[in-house]
């Protein structure tokens, strides 16, 4: 790691800064171990990784403790993120997820490894990038705004309160069936969204 | 006549595990043995992947809606203070050779990890019928490998959960279809259900099940006991 310092950017600390957007910023954190980006990340992301944490259970405490460590290893790893793949809040979003069952599920999440020979590779890479992962999340967020409010609440049940289909039917009294078909019928809008063209 | 079921190189699953199952994924909601089970059919299935980088993304995005909950005053000071630590040293697990697998077949990760480098240890549970426990979960799903001979039908079974099975080499047929290496069935009580291995070479999968198989029919009672 370089530790190089922040004294080579000229026009003072905040010109500059306020036009960034979150992918610019990991990037910086990761070329230039920029310490007033990542301050910006952490002010951006960690009161949303702790409300995050706090809906799947964590304690106030607990969810401190684990958005720090989701924050330092954003610092630490910042390398490995491609903004081809995903998002920053994307890349985000998955580090705290599998933080949050190591932590407090205390299991593994068992992945897949993306260098593995046997991985069966995809036939036409190319069709996915068609847009880049930042811009994929601002037209996502637009149609998440736009669905039905009972696909949206049950998508938030399902992303935040660590719970399968099952326990949301069982918690919304809804049939189980209903509860999949509503989050089938929102994702058949937001993939459209993340997979058709402009 | 012997049928090689050898798949050729870059064939696709065309059985996969329902959209449910890989949102709870993509989402965190399920316990280590299923994860298992849809990572390892993943590794598989390219389509998959797919849909779950798309999810992956809605949760990217959701994150972003949430409504923010402040963080007590010295956080990000704290965390700033620790930007220079060492970061703390993770033992390197030593990668598991891609070469032999399980009786010469090649497992993806991450099943090959969780086999390790000694391989299943085969416990006979019923004629023509072989399992290898992977893990047990809080969450009472246990993850095995079994090993079913050519041509051996399965006892007639239902489940007391819904149930999943990955193929990893050989095929079996039931009232779904047929399935060959990739290939993600899952069960739920409703359905009562006898898989058949093919001929040819013995059909080895990863098994997600709850309890012991609930035997239905005439040997029920005589064979119970021994699915434990
Ligand atoms: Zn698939």
């Amino acid at each position: 790691m370089g530790g190089s310092s922040d004294t080579s950017r000229a026009g003072g600390p905040a010109s500059g800064l306020e036009a960034r957007s979150l992918d610019d910023l990991v990037v910086d954190v990761a070329l230039r171990r920029d310490r007033q980006a990542f301050a910006r990340l952490f002010d951006h992301f960690a009161p949303r990784l702790k409300a995050y944490l706090a809906r799947s259970g964590a304690d106030q405490a607990t969810a401190e403790e684990v958005v720090q460590d989701v924050m330092l290893t954003l610092w630490r790893r910042a390398d490995q993120f491609d903004r081809a793949q995903a998002s920053a809040g994307t890349w985000i979003y998955t580090i705290a997820r599998n933080r949050r069952i190591d932590l407090l599920r205390r299991e593994r999440r068992p992945e897949i490894d993306p260098s593995d020979p046997l991985l069966t590779p995809t036939p036409d890479p190319a069709a996915d990038d068609a847009l880049m992962a930042g811009e994929r999340e601002q037209r996502l967020r637009a149609a998440l705004g736009q669905l039905p409010r009972e696909q949206a609440d049950l998508l938030r049940m399902a992303f935040f309160d660590d719970k399968p289909h099952s326990a949301i039917a069982a918690e919304t009294r809804l049939p189980l069936g209903t509860v999949k078909s509503r989050l089938r019928l929102a994702m058949v809008r937001l993939r459209k969204v993340l997979r058709d063209n402009p | 006549m012997s049928v090689s079921t050898a798949i050729p190189p870059g064939s696709m699953p065309s059985h996969h595990p329902d959209e449910a199952l890989l949102l709870d994924y993509a989402a965190g909601a399920l316990g280590e043995a299923e994860s298992l089970a849809v990572a390892t059919h993943l590794a598989l299935c390219p389509d998959c992947r797919h849909e779950v980088a798309d999810l992956e993304s809605v949760g990217g995005a959701m994150l972003e809606e949430i409504e923010p909950a402040p963080l007590s005053g010295d956080s990000r000071a704290a965390v700033m203070a620790r930007l220079d630590e060492a970061p703390p040293a993770t033992p390197r697990r030593r990668p598991v050779p891609v070469a032999p697998g399980v009786a010469g077949l090649p497992l993806p990760e991450p099943l090959r990890s969780y086999l390790g480098e000694t391989g299943p240890s085969w416990r006979r549970i019923m004629a023509g019928v072989a399992e290898h426990q992977i893990l047990a979960g809080p969450d009472g799903y246990r993850a095995v490998l079994l090993r079913i001979e050519p041509e051996i039908a399965m006892p007639v079974h239902t489940h007391r959960d819904r149930e999943h099975t990955l193929v990893l080499a050989g095929g079996f047929t039931d009232a779904f279809g047929h399935f060959l290496r990739g290939d993600f069935s899952s069960t739920d009580p409703s359905v009562t259900h006898q898989p058949v291995a093919d001929p040819g070479e013995p059909c080895i999968c990863l098994a997600i099940t709850t309890a012991p198989l609930r035997l239905t029919g005439r040997w029920a009672r005589f064979l119970n006991p021994f699915l434990r």
